[in-house]
């Protein structure tokens, strides 16, 4: 499979990064490149392999339905760019 | 006298212990030389005050009879690891002036240990990368030099490049380090020192910042085995914070240290020989092979079939979790914020994430968007899960007939800054040989192995089984005592 100007386009506004003309034109062959050699993984034969989930067994745990952290506001908007009464605050979304 | 800055964590420990020196006078010693080696670019941000507080508490702890297992030993902390109130950045623009307001599990272990920070080591972005030139704040120079006049500036290793740097020049005596894909490994064998990676899940991953949650795994870094064991039994343990941390007590590996390898089986594998391998890396594998024999070990040939298949694997798995992990990069909670005039909500996510990542970030990141999108989930990412199992089921086999694995570390030594860096596929390669373990979560360690004909440093690579370590640690013990590697760079910088 290989990848076309409008595909890393509509990729790279998926992933929500901004990409100018060139960017996008140098990154169609880079990408094809890196395709072309991970295909190469079509060649094995996986026939009733599992994928892989946990790479060393173990079981998850559950823990008490408690709360057992909270009231840290102020540490949590610390590092916002931007926080406002207490909460975080972004460009208007509803006109 | 031995200058303070070349001694082991062991040495240092000791020597404190016994009273031939103050915790002080070796934080001055390193921070000095910390201070002094501005041209490696090894570090981020330097907090030499932190390194001096934590010494005065050591020889305070001395005083009272207090002391903690890493009392008066200073360490670097890769910039990977969240510390609280300082600058965290992952290398990134996107976390430039991030503080967290926590610690890390690890870092956290490692204070309470005794042991004082004496800066936050650069890395490659986000440890993408395997030369420590995708860093926002600059490459990492390697302390190395080629033996032929060459003054060309080389690659330390990545992504861990500033911790490997700054251990080989004396700038610490020992670092974290984390490795997905041969972070902590490659960057050891480049520059002639010791790093391990134990079994996933052995170290908390929380508070470390996250690339592809399957494969990241804190470690350590340092010149010897015994300070890898010892830096190693302050980091691990168990964490109910993350979802994946072993539920086990951590084994005593410095206390269990032994090369007599009598009656232990030592695997190589035969598909790791591939055609056109470089001489010297064949030259210092025998050798090793040769050392191991001599411990008492006995030498099998195995397979793992699969091998040829780990990196492309790794190059979907790996850009898929990052492209989820580094979704929460949006210019709200923490870090960059890129607001063009009248941009709406969506605008300010895209412009912000093109801003703040460098261009091997946005690769991998569009990479790993494209894998899992819808038409293309089953055939890459899916795909590449199943030859994952297929990778641990190898290992799992050739566990049946060996003890621990002996490999090259990399296919050849350094090279120059600049040299890989326009064609991705080409740094990737670094990786080949330390990707397989990472995707089997397996404990492993590179160990110096000898000099190149350039006169840079080879390592050799142990892989042992899950929560093999004690096994890792001590045949790497008995090859660091055949190998005799003294050799270490010359000053310049």
């Amino acid at each position: 499979m290989s990848v076309d100007l409008t595909t890393v386009k509509k990729i790279a506004g998926l992933a929500r990064i901004a990409v100018s003309e060139a960017e996008a034109e140098a990154m169609v062959p880079e990408l094809n490149g890196i395709l072309q050699w991970v295909e190469q993984l079509g060649e094995v034969n996986v026939t009733g392999v599992e994928p892989m989930t946990a790479v060393i067994p173990n079981k998850l745990r559950l823990r008490e339905d408690i709360v057992n952290d909270g009231n840290m506001r102020d540490r949590v908007l610390a590092n916002a760019p931007q926080a406002e009464h207490g909460f975080f605050a972004v460009p208007k979304v509803i006109e | 006298m031995t200058a303070l800055t070349d001694l082991t964590v062991a040495q240092i420990r000791d020597g404190f212990r016994k009273g031939d020196f103050s915790a002080r006078n070796v934080a001055e010693a390193f921070n000095a030389n910390v201070a002094a080696a501005g041209a490696l670019n090894a570090f981020i941000v330097e907090t030499p005050e932190l390194a001096l507080a934590a010494a005065d508490q050591a020889d305070k702890d001395r005083a009272a009879g207090t002391l903690r297992p890493l009392s008066g030993v200073p360490i670097g902390m890769k910039d990977l690891f969240c510390t609280e109130g300082v600058q965290t950045s992952a290398a990134s623009h996107m976390l430039e002036g991030f503080k967290p307001t926590y610690e890390s599990f690890v870092s956290r272990k490692l204070w309470n240990a005794g042991a004082g920070m004496l800066g936050k080591l650069n890395l490659d972005e986000f440890a993408m990368g395997s030369s420590n030139e995708t860093s926002y704040f600059g490459k990492v120079v390697s302390p190395w030099r080629r033996s032929d006049g060459d003054d060309a500036p080389l690659a330390p290793g990545g992504s861990s490049g500033g911790s490997s740097a700054a251990i080989a020049a004396r700038l610490c005596p020992a670092a974290t380090g984390t490795d997905t894909g041969g972070s902590i490994r490659q960057p050891a064998a480049f520059t002639g020192i010791t790093g391990i990676k134990p079994t996933y899940g052995r170290c908390s991953r929380w508070g470390i910042i996250a690339f592809a949650s399957s494969l990241d795994q804190a470690g350590a870094m340092a010149h010897d085995v015994r300070d890898c064991a010892i830096m190693l039994e302050n980091m691990a343990g168990f964490d109910p914070r993350d979802a994946t941390s072993l539920e086990q007590p951590v084994p005593q590996w410095e206390a269990g240290l032994s090369s007599n390898l009598k009656g232990k089986r030592v695997g190589v594998p035969s598909d790791y020989r591939v055609d056109g391998l470089d001489a010297d890396v064949i030259r210092v594998w025998d050798e090793g092979i040769a050392w191991l024999k001599d411990a008492g070990a006995e030498i099998v040939e195995i397979t793992l079939p699969h091998s040829k298949y780990a990196l492309p694997a790794y190059y979907i798995i790996a850009p898929a979790e990052a492209s989820s992990n580094l979704a929460r990069y949006d210019g709200v909670r923490y870090g960059l914020r890129d607001l063009p005039d009248g941009a709406n909500l969506q605008d300010m996510y895209a412009a912000t994430r093109a801003a703040g990542f460098g261009p091997e970030v946005k690769r991998r990141i569009i990479m790993g968007t494209y894998v899992l999108s819808a038409g293309f989930y089953d055939a890459y990412y899916t795909q590449a899960q199943k030859v994952r199992t297929l990778i641990s089921r190898d290992f799992a086999r050739a566990f049946e007939q060996c003890d621990v694995i002996l490999a090259p570390t990399t296919p050849s030594a350094t090279f120059a800054l600049g040299e890989n860096s326009s064609d991705p596929l080409a740094m990737y390669l670094n990786d080949v040989f330390a990707v397989p373990a990472s995707l089997a979560g397996l404990p492993a360690m590179s160990v110096p192995g000898g000099i190149s004909k350039d006169g840079l440093p080879l390592g050799l690579q142990i892989i042992g089984p899950a929560f093999g370590e004690q096994a890792v640690l001590n045949a790497g013990l008995a090859i660091e005592e055949r190998a005799g590697f003294t050799a270490r760079p010359e000053k310049w910088w």
